[in-house]
């Protein structure tokens, strides 16, 4: 098979549903390739996902799997990690899913500092159920709910899961393909709770409704609209106005979750066990 | 990507056919060796150009192109 990664892929079930020119396709090749550098066992690695067009991606990679509810795959994931801390846990869910549904999900399971690494599809809209406006929808964009643009402000979903408690945070485009490769090498790596947020392309419910142009040229807008973080810290924002940052945006070291709980339940065991040797005497 | 995969000889483009929704990103993005078959699939008009980068593959949404790998 083509680029080493594939081996991470359920073949069989290829071609994906994704629409000529989705850029959720692009995203899943740089996952695969980045558990390639990772090495990842197939055995001990969870991919766990919500709903929407980019949570059918576990459905396409061959490892322990689990497609949950709508903006609970985080709740899963967390769950997964209590029980089975030594698991490596992923949780791919869209921009409708992990800040609209799944919003409150999000925003604990980043104040906890759990070792979970969340990719988050950026298409701004819901594409699934027909173009609706999504929390990250950018402002006076169009979707069929909001046919004369929508009037509310978007997320800014780095800086919320910067203010929320999340030690990892990096977004990367469908078009530095690469570079999203490496960010979430680099998220898995980390310690904590990472967030890599991947902005894709979506020409069909999006695009064709902003009059984006095909996947190619959506492609082409995400180059000329993304900044590296380098040279967007010494731009003003207004010259940062309609451009967005990209690559590793913020990483700190805190206490993990799982670690603290561990470290709590052997200082009970211990005393547990120093009371019933004292009940004993 | 360089860190794990060895050099391969990039005159070798496949493409998979039966994968591929013809979106045309392959063809935008290197117009030099790609082109789209009647605007329906990609495929190599010019394969001799290719340098390797392998960004068709990269970019390809459908995991349709592998460059100088045998499919199988």
């Amino acid at each position: 098979m083509q680029n080493n990664a594939n081996k991470y892929l359920r073949s069989e079930k290829l071609p994906h549903i994704w629409c000529p020119g989705c850029g959720n396709g692009i995203v899943l090749g740089a996952i695969t390739r980045a558990f390639g550098l990772l090495n990842c066992d197939q055995n001990n690695t969870v991919v766990v996902s919500g709903i929407g067009c980019s949570s059918r991606a576990t459905g396409y990679l061959d490892f322990c799997t689990l497609h949950t509810t709508h903006g609970r795959a985080l709740a899963f994931a967390t769950g997964i990690k209590m029980a089975r801390p030594e698991l490596k846990v992923f949780v791919l869910m869209g921009d409708g899913d992990s800040t609209g549904i799944g919003g409150n999900h999000f925003i604990h399971a980043a104040r906890r500092n759990i070792d979970l690494t969340a990719i988050i599809f950026n298409n701004s809209i819901y594409g699934m159920t027909g173009g609706q406006s999504s929390p990250l929808s950018p402002l006076n964009s169009r979707a069929t709910t909001a046919p004369q643009g929508t009037f509310e402000r978007p997320f800014d979903l780095a800086e919320l899961a910067q203010g929320a408690g999340a030690t990892y945070v990096a977004r990367g485009t469908t078009y530095h393909a690469n570079m999203l490769t490496q960010l979430i090498r680099n998220g898995a790596d980390h310690k904590g709770f990472s967030v890599v947020e991947a902005v894709t392309a979506c020409p069909i419910s999006y695009g064709r409704r902003n009059k984006m142009g095909n996947g190619y040229d959506m492609l082409l807008w995400q180059k000329e609209h993304s900044v590296p973080v380098e040279k967007a810290r010494k731009l003003t924002p207004l010259e940062m106005e309609g451009k967005f940052a990209i690559g590793e945006l913020y990483k700190a070291d805190a206490p993990e979750f799982t670690d603290i709980y561990e470290r709590f339940i052997e200082e009970k065991q211990k005393k547990n066990k120093e009371e019933r040797q004292r009940g004993v005497n | 990507m360089s860190e794990t995969t060895p050099y391969r000889n990039p005159q070798n483009i496949q493409i998979n056919k039966s994968w591929c929704k013809g979106c045309g990103i392959c063809a935008g993005l290197c117009s030099k060796v790609l082109s789209m078959d009647g605007g329906s699939k990609a495929f190599a008009a010019n394969p001799s150009l290719c340098t390797g980068c392998r960004i068709c593959e990269t970019h390809c949404p459908d995991f349709a192109i592998s460059i100088g790998v045998d499919v199988n």
